[in-house]
């Protein structure tokens, strides 16, 4: 059961009180450092940061709607192995869906950190947050653009593909989850402890009790259910638009192989990936080949079955991030086509990637009954 | 016009259905040339990769078949590979892949007669769909 306090919100500035939260539980000792979205000094960009000086928590801003790379890499670097230091890390609902995924695949772990969530308000591709970044908007007046007016179209820009259509607006899994729909966010946050660690974060602040509000429950609610008709829809376009290998291959058509989406995917987790090894590293001789025996061959090569093979290796982890379609230098709808798919083979084995730390990843384990519909040859493509 | 004849890539474990494709042949039990088989050490070593290679290069489908349920020389390398089938099939029907395409048996070395039929049922289901669309389609 969660315990619910309240964080007071001064000057209606949402930005000064998250930073002054994260400076108290620095203060207190009992944590050494925070992950968090950090503004950098010498450009408007926004980065992963390791903050152990409390200071330096003046430029934390994890609700700017930015949202250069997928951090669950980070938490995963900082916690592969013990550091014997307590770090608490500020993550999106998508961050936080993706750790879990790498933590099953024994790639982080979860000891040693604080997860902190908070509600999530989206973000703009790389492209799109660089102009907002021109036009100094300040993120309080973004916040209040998406709680207050509930427009996801701000000065003119449009919040990434894969946030407008993400069903997980309250992070899962969190030791803290820091509420913003549905209360009165301008003059005080709803602090959720779901954990026993999260609990004792809190309670040694002596913040003030309240308990989690219908109307915020029902915000929630309506929220979701928003997102989960546009996803729907999402899907069903994405679905007609890739419905054979030719369509597929129209869809990817103006992919170069860079792999870039691969490098940007959180999920994506292999230490050594085949595409770059010498498998895939040919002899001239052997594309003359392949050109000889069907009269011309596209290069680079394979570039059908590299997706689809990532998609065999990452569909059933895949949380939606979005950031395949953010790195992506042609910009191609690769959030839409993994989501698509990831949705329906994680159905096909009833597990939701980042839901459930407790439960094994489909591929790591087995029965001997099971799924015997795919074996046989009497199953008609028909039926 | 020629009859279409199917090619069909075929994975076969070592220990059990190589075996019965062996006993098949040396029991002059007939099945058609239009399978192309791959010794595997087990199904479990049928890395997706494999799969979707051949389903890309032009074959008309992909037969994998290895040791009945508690026969895996590996103990449990055939429970592997049905799961992956299970994904895969999930994953490629997205994309226009035919159920008759991707197929999963488990054969016993000493199932020489079953194997021989499977095949033979296999190749009429695969020549009633026709050549799969990848073969006219330029796949990048
Ligand atoms: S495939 Fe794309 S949307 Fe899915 S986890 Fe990877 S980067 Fe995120
Ligand atoms: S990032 Fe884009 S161009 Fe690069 S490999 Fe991925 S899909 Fe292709
Ligand atoms: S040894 Fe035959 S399937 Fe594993």
């Amino acid at each position: 059961m969660s315990t619910f306090s309240k964080l007071e919100v001064k000057d209606k500035d949402i930005v000064t009180s998250l930073q002054g939260f994260f400076k108290t539980l620095l203060e207190s000792k009992k944590i050494d450092a925070f992950m968090v979205p950090w503004h950098l000094p010498m450009k408007e960009v926004v980065m992963p940061t390791l903050i152990s000086d409390v200071e330096q928590l003046d430029k934390a801003d994890p609700l700017a709607p930015s949202f250069p790379m997928n951090a669950a890499k980070i938490a995963s670097r900082l916690t592969k192995k013990p550091a014997g230091q307590t770090i608490a890390l500020v993550m999106r609902s998508c961050e936080i869906r993706a750790f879990i995924e790498l933590i099953k695949l024994k790639q982080g772990s979860l000891d040693n950190t604080v997860l902190i969530g908070i509600d999530c308000l989206g973000a703009f591709d790389n492209r799109d947050y660089a102009s907002f970044a021109k036009k100094e908007v300040s993120t309080v007046r973004f916040c209040d653009k998406i709680l207050k007016d509930k427009s996801e179209n701000i000065e003119g820009l449009n919040l990434a593909a894969a946030c407008k259509v993400c069903e997980h607006p309250v992070p899962d899994n969190a030791d803290i989850i820091i509420g913003l729909y549905g209360i009165d966010y301008q003059s005080e946050l709803l602090l959720e402890a779901p954990t026993v660690k999260g609990e004792e974060l809190l309670q040694a602040l002596n913040l003030p009790k309240t308990s989690e509000s219908a109307s915020r429950q029902q915000a929630i609610k309506s929220l979701i259910s928003d997102r989960e008709a546009k996803r729907d829809k999402m899907f069903e376009e994405t679905s007609l638009a890739t419905s054979n290998i030719e369509k597929l291959s129209g869809y990817l058509a103006s992919c170069v192989n860079c792999y870039n989406c691969r490098v940007a995917c959180p999920v994506c987790y292999c230490r050594e990936c085949v595409f770059v090894t010498d498998v895939f590293d040919h002899d001239s001789f052997q594309y003359l080949q392949w050109a000889k025996k069907k009269g011309r061959v596209k290069m680079p090569t394979d570039t059908d079955f590299f997706h689809l093979t990532r998609m065999a290796h990452i569909s059933l982890a895949c949380v939606g991030c979005g950031q395949c379609s953010n790195a992506c230098p042609n910009d191609i709808p690769l959030t839409e086509l993994f989501r698509t798919v990831s949705h329906h083979t994680q159905k096909a084995f009833e597990y939701e990637a980042g839901k459930n730390i407790e439960e094994p990843i489909p591929l790591s384990v087995f029965n001997d009954k099971e799924y015997e519909e795919v074996v046989g040859i009497n199953k008609q493509s028909t039926e | 016009m020629t009859e279409f004849e199917p090619t069909i890539v075929a994975f076969f474990c070592n220990w059990c259905t190589y075996t019965a494709s062996d006993l098949a042949g040396t029991s002059r039990l007939s099945y058609p040339p239009n399978i192309k088989i791959i010794r595997m050490m087990c199904t479990g070593m049928v890395d997706p990769k494999y799969v979707i290679k051949a389903l890309l290069e032009g074959a008309d489908a992909v037969l994998i078949s290895g040791c009945h349920p508690g026969d895996c020389h590996y103990i449990n390398g055939n429970y592997k590979a049905r799961r992956r089938v299970k994904l895969l099939k999930e994953m490629l029907k997205r994309f226009g892949l035919e159920e008759e395409r991707l197929r999963l048996t488990w054969i016993g070395a000493s199932d020489g007669l079953q194997l021989a039929e499977t095949i033979n049922t296999m190749v009429d289901q695969v020549k009633k769909l026709g050549p799969s669309e990848i073969k006219s389609t330029m796949v990048i």
